[in-house]
């Protein structure tokens, strides 16, 4: 049954496929779940969701309610669809370094946009929604970063439909940002599978994103519960470049940069695997399309010039 | 045994602005001490009570040493050691 009352409604259920070609060793096989494939087309759309009919069951939402989030980008544009679909105002604060497209479809729905200086990256985007939220209080900020509907989202969905799919799975690998997927999707994978494997792929990013004043700057989402997760990698520009083309290349999946982050983290896990002698099913998030990326020069001219070009952006 | 350490922009203050410095060790806990000898007054920025900052993230070999051992995590020879401090990232 593929009909549905409206768009909100035909959300997950996204299709688990193969990664033939990069299988090191016939005993290690590699899976993708398309998370492009929700209604604004990335991952966010569960979190979104959730948050919002959680603060409307909670009564925090009523009709004519302006919503606030920090958020870069995929956030932004699931909650800001919701809310033009269901009638509320909403407030988007995110840092001036990123992509064109995501300001683009923001607008495109409906969202106004706070901009905050480069430096520091999101953590100045979550100050700065935190200042705004203190002096209106009668907006609702969701806050994607604490909110435990964004992790409850992955638990109820994300990772039932995995294990659905692949009852074999050995490794979940992730991007590692708000933390939601990893800690949503892990915990339901460990309590099912607790030798299920959680690796998360942390981007890395030019140095202007580090640019804190101090240590005390810094930022550890809400969300975050280190005890799920069995591994943790960093993973720069480049490698995430190159293992997106790799991808669009090898398999015709064509996905934004921090799917190809997290393909470089699950090709390591990979690697360890065909080493051994057990069976491996490694499953890798792809959470949005390429579209919003094409203006940053990710999928033109040389590695070397694209990863040049995401110097200074928030590229995942 | 010889890493190759990056130093986030917080911390160059002690390194003279440097980016990139040596340090001698084969696990992080000596690698620090090593930048400390160097380096006065960086390992209190990156170690409270005996454990790594809250707000601190060190990789080796790209890897969360949370993960790998911690403090004890090893650093074997001609390794990357990545100090970094604790962002909320990138596009969500």
């Amino acid at each position: 049954m593929a009909r549905y009352e409206s768009l909100i409604h035909a959300l997950g259920d996204t299709p688990l496929v193969g990664l033939p070609s990069f299988s090191p060793a016939p005993h290690v096989r590699l899976w993708a779940k398309l998370e492009d494939r929700n209604p604004t087309g990335s991952i966010k759309d569960r979190p979104a969701l959730r948050m919002i009919e959680q603060a409307e069951a909670d009564g925090r939402l009523t009709p004519g309610c302006t919503i606030l989030e920090p958020t870069s980008g995929n956030t932004g544009i699931s909650l800001a669809m919701a809310a033009k679909l269901k009638g509320y105002e909403i407030v988007c604060v995110m840092p001036e370094n990123t992509s064109a497209e995501r300001r683009q479809l923001l607008e495109m729905y409906g969202a106004s946009i706070i901009f905050s200086p480069a430096a520091g990256g999101s953590n100045q985007a979550v100050a700065t929604a935190k200042e705004i939220a203190a002096q209106h209080p009668d907006w609702v900020m969701l806050y994607q970063y604490g909110n435990p509907g964004n992790a409850l989202a992955h638990y109820e969905g994300t990772g039932p439909e995995i294990l659905r799919d692949m009852p074999t799975i050995t490794h979940f690998v992730a991007g590692l940002g708000t933390t939601g997927t990893l800690v949503g999707t892990g915990r339901y994978l460990r309590e099912h599978k607790p030798d299920c494997q959680i690796i998360a792929a942390e981007p890395r990013y030019g140095e202007l994103v580090y640019g804190l004043r101090n240590i005390a700057e810094g930022f550890v989402p809400e969300l975050y519960d280190p005890d799920v997760l069995t591994g943790r990698y960093s993973v720069g520009a480049y490698d995430a470049l190159r293992r997106t083309r790799q991808l669009v290349e090898q398999e015709g999946i064509f996905a934004g940069i921090s799917s190809g982050a997290i393909l470089h983290a699950a090709l390591g896990q990979a690697e360890k695997a065909a080493g051994g002698g057990d069976e491996a099913d490694i499953v890798m998030v792809v959470c949005d399309g390429g579209w919003k990326y094409l203006s940053t020069g990710a999928y033109t001219g040389t590695l070397e010039e694209a990863a040049e070009a995401l110097e200074g952006q928030l590229w995942a | 045994m010889s890493a190759t350490v990056s130093i986030p922009t917080i911390l160059r203050t002690h390194t003279g602005g440097e980016k990139q410095v040596k340090a001698e060790g084969s696990t992080l806990q000596e690698v620090i001490t090593d930048l400390e000898a160097n380096h006065p007054g960086i390992k209190d920025r990156l170690v409270t009570d005996g454990a790594l900052h809250r707000f601190v993230n060190v990789y080796v070999n790209d890897e969360d040493v949370r993960f790998a051992g911690g403090l004890d995590a090893q650093v074997p020879d001609g390794g990357t050691v990545t100090i970094l401090p604790a962002v909320a990232g990138g596009a969500r």
